[in-house]
């Protein structure tokens, strides 16, 4: 009996001790379902094979799903994630409550295009590593522009658009002038005419929190959106988001698209069948001295309460170093690397030679996330305002928006509902005393 | 006959079942009360507010505290008012579609035809599929403006598809969801029919009753019963309507109770808020719950 004992026994100690010799750090992480993603999940072998006591487990999720989980967990304490990613909204936000564990061991730091990286730190201290960077421009058809007479500058205003669009659009053959967000959303409809608004000079809260629906440039910005998607937009645009623009633009239905840099390589890809009639220009203005361009940057960030800090910052260095830009060239060609995060990328002679490369550096380096807005604003971001409470308001005030574009409403009530909500709002959470 | 004895020994033995359900709803309840009465944002949380330290909890200048703040901006949030009325409009249409096609369908299936039992399975299958994945199916098969199977239905007829969740999402909503309960209604009415006295049926039959009568004055009286049921779990159930609305993103304009709670919760991540949208949403539902059982209890007893 004995011996069968200690044989039984010795073999559970040296399994133990085996499993401890090899014992893996499992990293979980968090991450958007868009291709840029997806693609680094294929080029994960570089990493665990430089680093083979690391392995990883991917949650892919939906953009808001995404955000739904990760706020809760953070905020609950769950402590289900160790690398998360998050969007230039709630990097500040989440950084300042200490939620986040600063960055260590970021590959050159200084290298960060500074537009993007002042998005990203609180305290001087980098909170999160960008994976890819964007802006929003004019993404318009050369060949309908030809044929309407118009020449696109490179920094069109409001008033080319309206007139350019008005040339090209021929309803008879489904060709609309001008394709822009309606569906309702603080990060649809709303990161689309924030970032309008600011070239009409408007602004969400003026210094003391008061919110500025009932102001004429918003009014502006309304009238002007609603008269321009009636006059040349798609039908049914009230529920279109990107993604459906996105399929618009390339089924040639569109003159003009505004949105994000990101769609660059979309638009000109094999799906697209305008992908050699496309150029590109900067987000409109209205000489104001700000253009309607938006700054957002998908980064990762390490919770403060995970307990593989070590192993995280290596990934997280990783996934954001110059080194899987050149794997990602290498193995997809240069118009796949993720773009708008590094300054030694727009300095390649090889990436400058893809089209849309200039464009989308000029918009990001147009955008400034501490200034936002003509007049003074006491919050930062651009297409958003970052506190806690913006989130609500703005998907509130983009369901107001959308039904004035689905013609349910007016401009002014729009407006005036708009006001009172964001009032409400604002005075329950003790901004305005 | 029970003892005084084997009682104390029932009550006993089921109590343990009894604490575990009590305590399985007063836990959350408790703590949903809880919270709709603090200032309580997910993403800026006040780490002094806690029941541990009750002293910095009642201190007025940490603002813990929102009083009935959380209840009375919900009661005057004009979206509560929209959500009350596209509740109580999901819940009489589907009412009314169920009930009535529920009849319909429950007399069809009563008689006797070839393949009978394989239409009835059939019939019930709506039923059984989760509604998230009957939402993703009705939005991208069936009613998509461009690739959906009703609007290639309306274009074999020389019609214009209709963009249902653009311009008539709270008909779509109510499609939806009735394509799911109506089946529901159709079994339950079903089976009540199926008990249907064969003499009276004779009867009527040999006195030459016309059919209309017939369902008039046998069919129908029998079916009140049943039907009051049918109302009664369909309202709790089509209170809570969620995931029709959130998958097909018609809660902008189609949103209900349930839908505004969430969007107080998770999107504004104000759980104060949110906690008193819960309260008020299952105080209305209690009051409804209360008046459909007095309605039901008067049919039964009768």
């Amino acid at each position: 009996m004995k011996p069968v004992f200690t044989g039984v026994f010795g073999a559970f100690m040296f399994a133990a001790l085996a499993s401890t010799a090899i014992a893996e750090t499992k990293l979980t992480i968090a991450t958007v379902n868009n291709s840029d993603m997806i693609r680094m999940q294929g080029l994960t072998d570089d990493f665990t094979k430089a680093n083979p006591d690391i392995s990883l487990e991917w949650v892919t999720l939906e953009e808001n799903v995404l955000r739904e989980k990760v706020t809760t967990d953070i905020a609950a304490k769950g402590g289900q994630f160790d690398v998360l990613t998050i969007g230039t909204y709630e990097v500040p936000i989440w950084g300042k409550k200490g939620w986040l564990v600063p960055l260590t061991e970021v590959d050159d730091p200084a290298d960060i295009l500074p537009a993007i990286a002042g998005g990203l730190t609180v305290d001087g201290k980098l909170m999160a590593a960008p994976f890819y960077g964007e802006s929003s421009m004019v993404m318009y058809r050369t060949d309908l522009m030809d044929k309407a007479g118009l020449k696109m500058p490179d920094a069109p205003t409001w008033t080319f658009i309206r007139e350019a669009a008005d040339k090209m659009t021929d309803k008879a053959a489904e060709v609309y002038g001008v394709c822009l967000r309606g569906k309702a959303g603080w990060g649809e409809n709303m990161a689309f005419l924030t970032a309008t608004s600011n070239s009409f000079g408007a602004r969400w809260f003026d210094e003391n929190w008061k919110p500025q629906f009932d102001q004429p440039e918003w009014k502006a910005t309304l009238d002007y959106y609603l008269a321009l998607m009636a006059a040349d937009g798609p039908p049914g645009a009230s529920s279109n988001g990107f993604n459906e623009n996105l399929a618009l633009f390339n089924s040639g239905k569109c003159g003009m698209w505004i949105d994000a840099t990101v769609a660059a390589s979309m638009v000109t890809s094999k799906e697209s069948t305008v992908a050699d009639k496309v150029g590109f220009a900067l987000a409109p203005d209205n000489g104001l001295g700000k253009r309607g361009n938006w700054l957002w940057a998908w980064s990762l960030a390490i919770p403060a309460g995970t307990q593989k800090n070590e192993a995280a910052q290596k990934f997280v260095s990783w996934a954001t170093s110059k080194h899987y830009t050149e794997l990602v060239a290498e193995k997809e060609g240069w118009a796949n690397v993720p773009p708008g995060t590094r300054t030694s990328l727009y300095a390649n002679p090889e990436y400058a030679k893809v089209p849309f490369a200039k464009m989308t550096l000029d918009s990001i380096n147009s955008a400034d996330p501490t200034h936002p807005t003509v007049k003074p604003v006491p919050y930062v971001g651009v297409q958003f305002v970052a506190i806690p409470e913006f989130a609500g308001i703005a998907t509130t005030v983009g369901q107001i928006f959308s039904a004035a574009l689905a013609g349910e409403k007016t401009a002014d009530e729009a407006l005036a509902e708009a006001q009172t909500t964001a009032t409400r709002e604002m005075t329950k959470a003790g901004y305005i005393k | 006959m029970a003892t005084q004895q084997t009682r104390t020994l029932g009550k006993l033995a089921v109590s343990p079942s009894v604490f575990a359900l009590f305590m399985w709803m007063i836990v959350p309840l408790s703590m949903t009360i809880y919270f709709s009465f603090l200032r309580y944002n997910l993403l800026d949380p006040n780490p002094i507010c806690s029941l541990l330290t009750p002293g910095a909890l009642l201190e007025a200048e940490n603002r813990c505290l929102a009083g009935f703040t959380n209840y009375s901006y919900f009661l005057t949030d004009p979206a509560f008012f929209k959500a009350m009325g596209n509740s109580l409009k999901l819940v009489g249409w589907v009412l009314g579609i169920s009930v009535v096609a529920g009849t319909l369908l429950a007399l069809l299936l009563d008689q006797a035809f070839y393949g009978r039992g394989f239409v009835r399975i059939m019939m019930i299958a709506p039923f059984l599929v989760m509604p998230t994945v009957s939402a993703l199916v009705w939005k991208n098969m069936m009613m998509n403006p461009v690739s959906g199977f009703l609007a290639y239905l309306f274009k074999l007829v020389g019609l214009q598809p209709i963009d249902w969740f653009a311009h008539a999402p709270m008909t779509a909503v109510v499609i939806m969801v009735a394509w799911q309960w109506v089946p529901f209604a159709t079994l339950i009415l079903l089976t009540s029919l199926q008990s249907l006295d064969e003499e009276q049926k004779e009867a009527a039959e040999m006195d030459g009753t016309p059919p209309l009568s017939y369902f008039w004055y046998i069919v129908l009286p029998h079916l009140i019963r049943p039907m009051t049921v049918v109302i009664l779990i369909e309202t709790i159930f089509l209170l809570n309507v969620f995931a029709e609305i959130y998958v097909t993103g018609t809660g902008g304009r189609a949103g209900n109770l349930p839908f505004l709670v969430y969007q107080y919760g998770l999107i504004a991540n104000d759980i104060g808020g949110a906690s008193a949208g819960g309260i008020i949403a299952v105080i209305l539902a209690n009051i409804v719950a209360f008046f459909l059982m007095r309605m039901i209890g008067k049919n039964l007893d009768a």
